[in-house]
């Protein structure tokens, strides 16, 4: 029995049950997604090994294409956006005392609310029944007089808004904390200089926020990929495929077609492109990016 | 603390940049609230706008409608579960890291931390086939086991980095009183940790209350789901009595704001250490 009490093994034993769930509903299941990605299985029935066929597939397949762009679009869109504005609204931030926590709690609300509270509110907003747009016609504008969620030039957008409305005082809470960890000095020697706000902005804040900075974009390089909530339930990647994104496209793939081994292809990819952007990241650490 | 030390005259530009944005980020909730006060029938001539008349009639409406009293049993219990069986392997595992060092414990730190980038669509599929087989499709023991593996590296890592505060004496103290292992974690990590717990359950209870892929995915039965995936078919059942709506979608958000209005240092402090996208 004394072997079982050994203190290293009890440490272990306190370690197991986490390690236990976390292999049953994640790693087991990832592993088999690899495996099935190089099959053609499809939920029931013969499962045939067809090699990277699937992924061969998918660099054809146009609405895989399309799904990726928006991925892209999404990205580049949150990497500006909300993370200018939060730039500014946190600055602006550290320069208030009066209100400043009214300010913080604002701007972070958003981000406690449910998904689909959130699509419900900006889905009526945006309806030209009842929301804005019935306010903006009373004045003789005629804005959102469709709902941008029904409309193919302006549905990824309209997601991605809402989405970004929802995500961005999240970054001003992260980079409020980098910019109080800003040694205090140097703004004291600029004010003797005479600098102007956005030259203290841009020399001396941004400069010494860079790693909070860098620790953002690639959260949001990373969380840009897998995106399906907002999507799913505004638009479900419609209409005629205008907002889809590699999130609901798969999901598609697996829960309606129920091709499993090629949306284990989708998730495969999606997995590894995490893998290479965390490695990135790795990468530029070690080159002394103090990420 | 003032760091960017603004001059008098900045000041008020920046109250008015930062109360525009204000606005924008609470205006459209203000706009749910009036919404839920207001009878159906004004929603024609007054969408967005103050109620002319207040009614709290649409709150016993939906609830009875929507069959709430069901929901929230169902959510509560998927909440009050994953916290249950989440926070009790968390703070073992994280106990272990903080404490007893164990050999490879950097293994199990780089396999969480993997395991926390993971995109959900990688396993999704292959978890369904899999709860399919094990009879835990349709159950609410399945979604706790679920969201207990989603949020179980956050919490670890959360309540490990608290607990590797605690003065090494105090244990070592217990120990020569006689305290096992087990003790000591009972008796001694246990009741200083409070506070880390009490962070992560909320954290925790927050993305398992508001969850929607997985909620979607693995529970088909009406009887059985809980109120995000309600509140969104809800949402299409009564497009066209937005009152009734608004008051459903109030119900989802009132325990939320009423815990953050408790406990929002917790809340915030919590969501912004992990990067838990919600």
């Amino acid at each position: 029995m004394k072997i079982f009490l050994n203190k290293s093994l009890i440490a272990w034993y306190f370690i197991l049950p986490v390690l236990l769930i976390h292999l049953f509903v994640i790693a087991i299941p990832s592993i088999s997604s690899l495996a099935l990605s190089l099959t053609d299985f499809r939920g029931m029935g013969k499962l045939n090994y067809i090699g990277f066929e699937n992924f061969i597939e998918l660099f054809d397949d146009r609405y895989f294409i399309k799904a990726v762009y928006h991925n892209i679009i999404w990205t580049i869109a949150f990497l500006t956006i909300p993370v200018f504005v939060a730039l500014v609204c946190a600055y602006l931030l550290t320069g208030i005392k009066r209100g400043q926590l009214f300010f913080r709690l604002a701007f972070f609300f958003p981000y406690m609310l449910a998904s689909v509270v959130n699509c419900q509110i900006w889905k009526y907003l945006f309806s030209p029944i009842y929301g804005i747009g019935t306010v903006l016609s009373g004045f003789g504008l005629d804005l959102f007089t469709t709902s941008p969620f029904t409309t193919k030039e302006y549905s990824l957008f309209a997601v991605a808004f809402v989405d970004g409305w929802h995500f961005w005082g999240f970054l001003v809470v992260i980079y409020l904390t980098g910019m109080y960890q800003v040694d205090s000095s140097l703004y004291e020697a600029a004010d003797i200089e005479g600098a102007s706000k956005y030259q203290k902005f841009r020399y001396i804040t941004l400069p010494m926020i860079r790693p909070v900075l860098v620790f953002t974009i690639m959260i949001i390089t990373i969380w840009s990929i897998p995106v399906f909530d907002y999507v799913f339930i505004l638009t479900k990647g419609g209409p005629a495929y205008s907002s889809e994104v590699i999130g609901t496209y798969m999901y598609s793939q697996a829960f309606e077609r129920f091709n499993v081994g090629y949306s284990s292809a989708i998730g495969t990819m999606m997995f590894f492109y995490v893998l290479i952007i965390v490695g990135l990241f790795g990468v530029l650490r070690r080159l002394g990016w103090e990420v | 603390m003032e760091v960017a030390s603004f001059r008098k005259k900045e000041l008020i530009s920046n109250y008015v940049i930062l109360g525009m944005f204000a606005i924008v980020s609470l205006a459209p909730i203000l706009v749910l609230i009036f919404n839920a006060f207001k009878p159906a029938v004004e929603f024609g001539t007054n969408p967005i706008g103050l109620p002319n008349n207040i009614t709290f009639q649409n709150f016993p409406d939906a609830w009875v409608q929507g069959e709430y009293s069901k929901i929230f049993f169902n959510s509560f219990k998927l909440v009050f579960g994953t916290l249950i069986l989440c926070i009790t392997v968390s703070s073992l595992a994280g106990f272990s890291l903080a404490k007893l060092n164990p050999k490879g414990a950097n293994l199990v730190a780089i396999y969480l931390l993997v395991g926390i980038s993971i995109p959900a669509q990688m396993f999704l599929l292959p978890l369904f086939l899999l709860w399919k087989n094990l009879g835990l499709l349709n159950t609410h023991i399945g979604l706790i086991i679920i969201y207990s593996a989603l949020n179980a590296p956050f919490a670890t890592f959360l309540i490990r980095s608290y607990m590797i505060r605690l003065p090494d004496e105090l244990f070592d103290a217990a120990k020569i009183d006689g305290a096992n292992i087990l003790q000591q974690f009972f008796r001694v990590a246990i009741p200083l940790s409070w506070p880390v717990l009490l962070t992560s359950a909320l954290v925790v209870g927050l993305a398992v209350w508001n969850e929607f892929l997985f909620a979607l995915t693995f529970v088909q039965d009406e009887e059985l789901k809980p109120i995000s995936t309600i509140l969104f078919a809800f949402s299409w059942r009564f497009i066209n009595n937005q009152a009734l709506v608004s008051a459903a979608s109030i119900m989802m958000v009132a325990p939320v704001v009423i815990l953050f209005l408790l406990f929002q240092k917790r809340f915030i402090s919590g969501l912004t250490s992990g990067g838990v996208k919600g």
